[in-house]
């Protein structure tokens, strides 16, 4: 259950909407913000407060690349794998993100810190290969540069 | 070299809205709203030249003529900042400056097609981008420029900024409309057009955030002054170029539009990487055919680009250097698109996993001959597709068959990747 505050909130934003389920996006970010990922009670509650069925949500929620329906790690790490950043290295960087994390790509770590998914152009093509944890943009990664961000997202909770 | 959508660039940090003001912004507005009908500043855009800078290079103001003026009823402009297109980041450093050009041009171009509501549909990842754009939203509403009655003159418009969860698709304009209504972003059929069905079944415009950016300044100093600023007479104004790959600077440079592929590698981007040799690039961004070094003088504007074989798009060079497998860069182009298909119809959803399997095999050294015809037909057949996607997606491919086709008979002959020890 999500608190009241919360469920103002979203019954705010879906009201200053020219109609209802215009807001779906940003109600399922919110509920996943809440949650961790968007969980089935999540995706009942979006439901419920978008006055949809819970297909019509679950239609939404698995076509985007950054909402997840399935539990993540506390940081998703969003590694670029699109052609700017393949041209500069991109798919060793995935392999040392692997083994660092001892996860296949979709994974968590066994600690529950990290989830490592490959994903499409960040946009951030000058300064590959790039990553992207939470909102922020890492570039011109190389391993030491992939350790040092490793800690320091491991200290931000 | 003269600047119009980085004039107002300072370093390491975006313009304010005071130093934007103080250096002519909000001026064309206005100049617009008050000296000028909705059907002039039109038509000022019109005769500028101005054609779409988020791939299609489709006229602008003739779009915006398509929205029926007669008709009851609400209209809608949107702003495509859903730049999801690999190798392009030019619209995110444009943002990242200077989110005034875009607000300005978005309210006078909302005058010229009688649009009371406007979005920016952007995607996720651009938080800087969106952050500015917020802010810039408040102030220029705070100024009236935004809200009831906009300058006195009696129009009115509302903007507002949707950020997106993050898929390909949702740039192309009919999947953007549904994406923003909350449904799922599979594309619409055309006719009808946007323009006349769009939003919520009202006519619509959408355009790209560097087109609309655009607009001020053709307002301020007039249509023949931005024909004037492109570098060959055919074309007309500057472009965002945003570069990435082997060259020795990665920089997104405002030039003027008809420079060729050349003098913009060797000039702003310093040349190829010490020790690297130019082999190839992508000339606008993911879904347009290769480049290769016989292309070095092609001016870069959309019919001489269209004219030596492939599309300016988006601008956004990916420059390969000599040791680059073209059948594993078009592997990587062609993973990504079917990835991104959105599954609504069967050719792209079944012939992109296709494609990738194909090329896949090839690279992997079991590759055969007669996969070089497979691979030319499903570049005739996706362009039966529903939407832009595939045909787009078949761009590469098509350009690898036209230009490389030796380097994927050697993959076969081989049964190796020649470029792999």
């Amino acid at each position: 259950m999500i608190p009241d505050t919360l469920r103002e909130e979203l019954k705010a934003r879906i009201a200053s909407a020219i109609t209802t389920r215009e807001a779906a996006v940003d109600v399922m970010k919110e509920l996943q913000r809440h949650y961790g990922w968007l969980t089935d009670t999540a995706v009942h509650e979006a439901a419920e407060l978008l006055g949809l069925s819970t297909l019509q949500v679950e239609e939404l929620a698995t076509f985007y690349e950054m909402i997840y329906r399935r539990p993540v790690g506390r940081r998703v790490i969003h590694v670029c794998d699109s052609i700017s950043c393949w041209s500069v290295g991109c798919e060793e960087i995935m392999a040392y993100l692997q083994e660092k994390l001892g996860v296949e790509p979709g994974g968590t770590s066994a600690d529950g810190m990290f989830t490592l998914i490959p994903c499409a152009c960040l946009g951030n093509c000058g300064e590959g290969p790039t990553l992207m944890i939470g909102d922020t943009l890492y570039g011109r990664l190389t391993p030491e540069r992939v350790d040092e961000i490793l800690e320091k997202e491991r200290k931000v909770l | 070299m003269e600047q119009v959508l980085f004039r107002h660039n300072k370093p390491g940090r975006p313009v304010t809205f005071a130093e934007y003001q103080a250096e002519g912004g909000f001026a064309a507005l206005k100049k617009g709203l008050k000296e000028l009908s909705p059907l002039e500043v039109q038509q000022a855009v019109i005769d500028s030249g101005l054609r779409g800078r988020g791939g299609a290079g489709f006229p602008t103001g003739k779009k915006w003529s398509f929205v029926p003026r007669d008709l009851p009823g609400p209209r809608y402009l949107i702003c495509n900042c859903d730049e999801m297109e690999p190798g392009t980041y030019k619209d995110r450093v444009l943002l990242e400056a200077n989110p005034y050009s875009l607000v300005e041009g978005m309210i006078l171009a909302g005058y010229a097609i009688g649009c009371e509501h406007a979005f920016i549909f952007i995607r996720r990842g651009y938080e800087t981008a969106a952050m500015n754009l917020r802010r810039a939203i408040g102030e220029a509403r705070e100024a009236g420029f935004l809200g009831r009655n906009i300058l006195g003159s009696g129009f009115s418009m509302e903007l507002d900024l949707h950020v997106s969860a993050g898929r390909y698709i949702c740039g192309e304009e009919t999947a953007l409309m549904n994406a923003l209504e909350g449904k799922r972003a599979n594309p619409r059929s055309k006719p009808p057009f946007p323009a006349v069905k769009g939003l919520w079944g009202r006519p619509t415009v959408v355009n790209n955030v560097e087109t609309l950016a655009n607009v001020p300044s053709i307002i301020t100093n007039g249509p023949a002054w931005f024909k004037g600023l492109a570098g060959i007479p055919e074309a007309a104004g500057m472009k965002l170029f945003c570069i990435s790959g082997h060259v020795r600077n990665t920089v997104c440079v405002e030039l003027p539009l008809g420079m060729t592929l050349g003098e913009i590698i060797d000039g702003p981007c310093g040349g190829m990487l010490q020790g690297k040799k130019f082999k190839a690039c992508i000339p606008g961004g993911a879904s347009t055919p290769f480049f290769t070094a016989e292309h070095w003088g092609v001016p870069m504007d959309f019919d001489a680009v269209a004219k030596a074989g492939s599309r300016l798009g988006t601008g956004g060079i990916v420059v390969f250097p000599e040791n680059t497998c073209m059948v594993a860069a078009t592997l990587n182009l062609t993973t990504f698109f079917a990835r991104e298909s959105c599954g609504w119809c069967t050719p792209c959803r079944e012939g992109l996993p296709y494609v990738r399997e194909i090329l896949t095999r090839i690279e992997a050294g079991g590759g055969e001959t007669e996969d070089v015809e497979i691979l030319r037909e499903h570049v005739k057949y996706l362009n039966y597709a529903f939407c832009a996607l595939a045909p787009g997606a078949m761009g590469p491919v098509e350009g690898l068959l036209r230009l490389f086709e030796d380097e994927i008979r050697e993959h076969v002959v081989k049964k190796r990747c020649p470029f792999k020890n």
